[in-house]
């Protein structure tokens, strides 16, 4: 306390006034040029940003505002709907239109208690009405049919204590079902042996469908039922839900402002690895031949003994099923078609084997698929496996960039550009950093997100809860078909897009099956 | 007691390293408020439910609730920005410093850097037990006990008035 320094010694004598003045006026604002330091430093850096962004935004214009979606109509009396097949996906679809299990959404709200991260249950219940009825369900095991009544008439959401509403009419066979009054539209979530010769019927008798994928099982029901379709007029949406997925939007936006340059070779692929996967479900404890209409399981389908696993895991058999080709090519495919609008491809060769579930299956469970494109100048590469988890993205190579498309959309600009060769010389692209990506429900924002952020959103930390709420794409493609009902008009996963899935899906089975390279002969629409 | 004999406490060296390392922290927590305010889509949800350890449930219910998630937004944009004033201009020294510890301690509770867990953030690695939030919590204590705002700083006005 006694080691006064030099500069307190010189200023004891003044007054206390004149000291707070001068002295205190310095020391007391002795920060000042560190502010004034600090905001050169922001502006200057919040300029060079702006700049880097406003360079961008005239490289890609893209921009990373959320797409819109279209307002539901809600007008009129409600659409009398009924379900057939209410196995895995039949519940998926009819918790998407907004008719959800009882019991599953007890399990939903013990798993928020359980878990505060999983919070499917609140999201589900801001999920819109659509305002539907379910008047009628069909489904050939009796436990199924009778919990499709039950889920379609909870109409409150609720779980398994709470109130229900009217019970819809179950149905023994899908024709009954079909020519029941009373009901205006079908959504078909039976198995793909009977998806066509169910969508024929129903259009037929001009009701509206809503038909899971594959369009069809044999080639020849998929020429019928276009024609059956175009004739009576009705709205036919086929399940491809990616047809919701915002970053496909932006990705096909990216395509038509060819932000990517020539594109020649496109690489999708499927990777899985559980028994669920593969479609080894469960066998239900109840099944039998008593309570499982066996004959009209196999429909169409060759003759055989009753047998569950057959019943419940149908997909590991091409007697009812279209393997890896129509089960999950085709999102793939149709994921593309969406994008670049490639059409029937001009040929395909397929191979593949049955590698890692050696359990009687007759359907592939290793699969590529290579599909030419002649009018497009372009390849398109699938491969599949049902035993290894790697992840793989959708890949679509072009000469000036490339992008990857998940629930994301990143593009990156190549090192050999020519369209952009001025700017990596320039410094001002990066080949190595996207020129371009999309995180879907990031609002407001420019496309450049920081690495943070993007790493955030790919651990659906950051925006998906927050500003966009998480919405199902299936509940959003159903919502599609209700509203074109409504509407009169055709859906974006229209009949001639379903025939181009189906057809595309059926060549590269043939090509699989017949071990030979398949054409498609454009002028006669025909499989050569 | 005379304001130079309060002053008279430190050397130079003393008084100019305590002065600029409670700047530097006053910049540091100007700039994390400000970075916040000027970026509309940031939000301290993600942060929170990423939350690990003993406090983990309690940060993830916070998560949870709209309104609680706006609240801690908006006292860490503008908690971290008048944090970050006070510190640089020494003004109600005391108080920021306490009000920057408990931000510190809730970052640090909700992400403590226990063996056993990772973040998705820091994404520089993963400390043991000590890390950057304790250090700093520790460097304010240490300005806490060795004030200097009414040395260099606005506290040296309120410092006065009060005095007489």
């Amino acid at each position: 306390m006694k080691k006064d320094n030099k500069i307190q010694n010189n200023t004891k004598p003044t007054t206390s006034a004149q000291k707070i003045g001068r002295r205190d006026l310095v020391k007391g604002l002795a920060a000042l040029p560190v502010l004034g330091a600090f905001s050169y430093a922001w502006l200057r850096k919040n300029r060079i940003d702006e700049k880097f962004k406003n360079q961008m935004r005239e490289v890609v214009h893209l921009t990373s505002q959320p797409v819109e979606l279209a307002p539901s109509i809600q007008d009129g009396n409600p659409i009398r709907i009924g379900i057939i097949g209410f196995g895995i996906r039949g519940k998926q679809l009819m918790r998407a239109a907004g008719f959800p299990e009882p019991s599953w959404i007890d399990e939903q709200i013990e798993a928020n208690r359980e878990n505060k991260r999983n919070t499917n249950y609140e999201s589900y219940m801001e999920q819109e009405q659509l305002n539907i009825e379910v008047t009628g369900v069909c489904d050939i095991f009796t436990v199924y049919s009778e919990a499709a009544a039950l889920t379609g008439s909870n109409v409150n959401r609720e779980g398994v204590s709470g109130k229900m509403g009217n019970s819809p009419k179950q149905y023994k066979t899908y024709m009954e079902l079909l020519d029941a009054p009373d009901i205006d539209a079908v959504i078909i979530a039976a198995p793909d042996h009977w998806h066509a010769t169910m969508a024929i019927e129903a259009a037929k008798r001009g009701k509206h469908v809503y038909c899971e994928k594959p369009v069809s099982w044999t080639v020849p029901e998929t020429y019928e039922l276009v024609k059956t379709v175009k004739e009576k007029g009705i709205v036919f949406q086929l399940g491809h839900q990616g047809r919701q997925t915002e970053s496909y939007t932006k990705a096909k936006e990216a395509i038509e402002k060819n932000v990517l340059g020539k594109v020649n070779l496109i690489e999708v692929c499927t990777n899985r690895n559980d028994p669920n996967g593969a479609w080894v479900y469960d066998i239900h404890p109840e099944a039998n031949p008593s309570t499982i209409d066996w004959a009209q399981f196999i429909g169409p389908a060759p003759a055989h003994d009753f047998s569950l696993e057959r019943f419940f895991r149908w997909r590991c058999w091409w007697d009812y099923s279209t393997g890896l080709n129509g089960d999950l090519l085709t999102h793939e495919y149709d994921a593309l078609n969406q994008i670049i609008g490639l059409g029937i491809p001009g040929s395909v060769a397929s191979s593949g084997g049955i590698y890692f579930f050696k359990d009687g299956r007759t359907v592939p469970d290793v699969l590529q698929v290579v599909m030419e494109f002649p009018k497009h100048d372009l390849s398109f590469l699938y491969s599949a496996t049902l035993a290894s988890d790697r992840s793989r993205g959708k890949v679509v190579m072009g000469h000036d960039a490339n992008m990857e498309i998940s629930d994301r959309l990143v593009i990156y600009a190549d090192q050999a550009s020519t369209q952009y060769k001025e700017k990596i010389e320039s410094g001002l692209i990066d080949p190595r950093t996207p020129i371009y990506s999309f995180t879907p429900g990031k609002k407001g924002a420019d496309g450049f997100a920081t690495a943070t952020e993007q790493y955030f959103a790919s651990r659906g930390l950051l925006y998906t809860y927050r500003n966009g709420r998480r919405v199902d794409t299936t509940h959003l493609h159903i919502k599609e078909w209700l509203n074109c009902i409504r509407a009169g008009v055709q859906p974006s996963c229209n009949i001639d897009q379903a025939f181009q899935e189906g057809i595309s899906a059926h060549m590269s089975t043939k090509a699989l099956l017949e071990n030979r390279r398949v054409f498609w002969d454009a002028d006669k629409q025909e499989i050569v | 007691m005379s304001n130079s004999l309060i002053e008279n406490k430190y050397t130079s060296p003393q008084t100019f390293f305590l002065v600029a390392l409670r700047i530097l922290l006053g910049w540091y927590f100007l700039y994390e408020g400000l970075v916040k305010i000027a970026n509309p889509d940031w939000s301290s949800f993600g942060y929170l439910m990423d939350s690990k350890g003993l406090f983990e449930g309690m940060f993830q219910s916070m998560a949870a609730n709209a309104g609680v998630v706006a609240t801690v937004d908006f006292l860490n944009k503008w908690g971290l920005t008048f944090i970050g004033l006070g510190l640089m201009f020494g003004f109600l020294t005391q108080l920021a410093l306490f009000f920057g510890m408990l931000l510190l301690a809730m970052y640090y509770l909700s992400h403590p850097p226990l063996a056993s867990v990772s973040y998705v953030l820091p994404q520089e690695g993963s400390y043991l037990w000590v890390n950057k939030t304790l250090i700093e919590i520790f460097a304010m204590a240490v300005l806490m006990v060795f004030p200097t705002g009414h040395i260099f700083g606005l506290d040296r006005f309120i410092f006065k008035r009060n005095k007489k």
